[in-house]
């Protein structure tokens, strides 16, 4: 009877010894190939090394400058461009400005990688049924396992600091990349599709003319959670070591200082709003050619 | 650029069975299985049931069917974009259904264009970027797709509207848009599903009149599918009746209207306005020289032509003349009507 009250469990003994050969096992593996796998990430280390310093470097009204054209060129709306030029005249002015920057370069970096990942996958996953049954359920793993759980094999394998954090908002925020990339091929219209096969278009004619300029809008919605995505882990991210603005808010939590953890918390709503305008912007603006339509 | 050689279109013996083990109903089939107990006994449908059409070269063939009879399986054969489960498919001297992938893409981007009931324009694209697709996809230098685009826009009536995206234009200027792009590649062979069906009935005539104006230049091998036999008479060369994947008839317009196969094509044809499709060499009497008048016509002149030549001469006969110019026939205005009018026992 005790059984039906109490859970059998497997036996404490076997249990602490299933734990101790993962753990140790996987510390055999990163004392051998620790070195190397860091080596593979190099290019990425400079790659974000030269992105903080191109923004740390440039004065600061070049970056407002090179933001307002941005946001211009992407959303052609003057009431965009003056919102994102005072959101970032008054993180400069509450001496916010180099974390910022830290931060901003961090995104960029993290969302141009989740892309050069993403589009691929969703590709694929959008050819292939087997590949999609294979992706989803990773893609439920990675976007529902607590992220601090991720944290600690990453960090014992490369350490702390800039990769590793880069590596673990990737894995948070490139599912969206994925899933929206597949959707929007999958979406594409399939009479156009049949036209494309009837005039004789190769699979490679197919993507490029057809199936990836239709399914751009799409995509664009994944960029614009992707980057959303990749803010919200800021935070997490300084735990093992990434400069920017989610150091202070570390502190005030540790310090209990409130308004310091308010004003960096506002200043990342800051860029993420910049970051969606001038996104969001810039997918309806590819879908013009849909909104005049024929009386 | 109107060539005689263009290639004609042999469809030989060919089955289609929708389903996971097609290939093993076809001899089934042969033995006399009916689509009912396909479908019932064996969980396949059937799709085309020994289908033999031989479509001239450079002339149009109509396929006409209800919609469930197979005529957009049967022309979507012709490019492949379906597989038949049994059967050959000739085009001059090749057989379509034995060509490897490679093969067989080369062959859909020089031989064959397609137009579509729904359009199936690029809606990202606007319209020459439309209609140089198929010359884009075959490689034809930029140049030449864009004055062989600009030719055909200009054709097609739609000059002055290449900036202009698909959304932007009516139903019948997108499927404008959809006949310069096929007709740009310059394939000889032109497929037609259902291309204007989804237009309104006016529209729909004027572009069969588009279609029949560019075929007199172009004189390619064209295939037209269409539910609607008014469509079908107009612009047919030659007609072929389809249902339940089977051919319940096929040849010319006359053959069609005057000699139904069977009550199904009977049906079909008792709705027809028989004065715009019947030829006057079909019901005129032998000719009498005592009878000769002075107004004559061409023995290929449809009845409702002819009645309006009797009607501004006020006599009594009209005479028919061959090409040559010899008498062949004579023909009464009580002679016209009863042709044109539906024959009593046939109404109810």
């Amino acid at each position: 009877m005790d059984s039906f009250w109490k859970f059998p469990t497997m036996d404490a003994d076997t249990l602490r010894l299933l734990k101790k050969n993962i753990d140790e096992g996987f510390r055999a593996f990163t004392r051998a190939y620790g070195d190397s796998i860091e080596n593979v990430f190099n290019p990425l280390q400079s790659f974000l090394i030269w992105a903080e310093r191109l923004l740390l470097a440039t004065p600061w009204p070049v970056v407002i400058a090179a933001v307002a054209v941005i946001a211009w060129i992407a959303s052609r709306s003057m009431k965009i461009v003056a919102g994102c030029v005072a959101t970032l005249l008054v993180i400069g002015w509450f001496d916010m400005w180099d974390d910022t920057m830290k931060t901003v370069s961090m995104i960029f970096v993290c969302t141009v990688l989740a892309i050069v990942i993403g589009i691929p996958i969703g590709i694929g996953m959008a050819r292939s049924n087997r590949l999609q049954s294979i992706v989803n359920p990773v893609l439920d793993v990675m976007q529902t396992m607590p992220s601090f759980v991720y944290l600690i094999p990453v960090v014992m394998l490369l350490g702390i600091g800039r990769v590793p954090g880069v590596i673990a908002v990737v894995i948070y925020a490139v599912p969206p990349m994925i899933r929206l990339a597949n959707l929007g091929i999958r979406m594409v219209d399939k009479d156009v599709l049949e036209a494309a096969d009837a005039f004789g278009s190769s699979s490679w004619q197919k993507l490029r003319n057809v199936q990836l300029p239709l399914a751009l809008p799409t995509i664009m919605a994944g960029v614009n959670q992707t980057i959303m995505m990749a803010l919200s882990m800021v935070v997490i991210a300084s735990m093992i070591g990434v400069q920017g603005l989610g150091q202070p808010v570390l502190k005030a939590i540790a310090n209990q200082y409130f308004t310091l953890g308010v004003f960096n918390g506002l200043a990342i709503v800051g860029i993420a709003i910049i970051f969606d305008r001038i996104s969001q912007a810039y997918g309806s603006r590819l879908q013009k050619h849909r909104e005049i339509v024929h009386g | 650029m109107a060539e005689a050689n263009q290639p004609g279109i042999d469809v030989r013996n060919l089955w289609k069975v929708f389903g996971p083990n097609a290939k093993a109903m076809v001899p089934l089939l042969k033995q006399g299985l009916s689509k009912a107990e396909l479908n019932g006994r064996h969980g396949h449908v059937l799709g085309l049931r020994n289908v033999n059409i031989t479509m001239p070269a450079g002339a149009i063939q109509v396929i006409m069917g209800l919609s469930g009879s197979g005529k957009s399986t049967l022309i979507r054969h012709i490019n492949r974009l379906v597989d038949p489960t049994a059967g050959e498919i000739l085009v001059g001297d090749e057989d379509v259904v034995k060509m490897g992938v490679h093969e067989l893409r080369e062959f859909r981007r020089h031989k064959t264009a397609m137009v579509f009931q729904k359009f199936a324009l690029l809606p990202h694209r606007n319209v020459l970027e439309n209609v140089v697709y198929g010359l884009e996809i075959q490689g034809v230098p930029r140049r030449r797709q864009v004055e062989a685009a600009i030719r055909w826009i200009d054709r097609v009536g739609l000059a002055g509207f290449e900036k202009h995206y698909p959304n932007q234009l009516s139903g019948g200027m997108q499927q404008r848009v959809g006949l310069a792009r096929a007709l740009a590649n310059d394939a000889p062979i032109l497929l037609m599903d259902e291309a204007f069906s989804a237009l309104d009935p006016l529209i729909r005539t004027d572009m069969q009149t588009v279609l029949l104006d560019i075929q007199k230049e172009i004189r390619k091998t064209i295939v037209f599918i269409t539910h609607d036999l008014d469509e079908a008479l107009r612009l047919g060369d030659r007609i072929a009746i389809l249902r339940d994947g089977e051919v319940v008839q096929q040849g010319t317009s006359q053959d069609i209207v005057l000699r139904p196969a069977d009550d199904y094509v009977k049906a079909f044809v008792k709705e027809v306005s028989r004065g715009r499709v019947v030829y006057v060499e079909a019901v005129m009497a032998p000719f009498r020289p005592a009878d000769r008048s002075l107004a004559t016509v061409p023995r290929q002149t449809t009845l409702d032509a002819a009645a309006n030549v009797l009607m501004q001469h006020c006599c009594e006969h009209l005479t028919v003349m061959d090409e040559a110019g010899t008498p062949v026939g004579q023909i009464s205005l009580r002679q016209l009507l009863r042709a044109i009018v539906t024959p009593a026992d046939d109404i109810g």
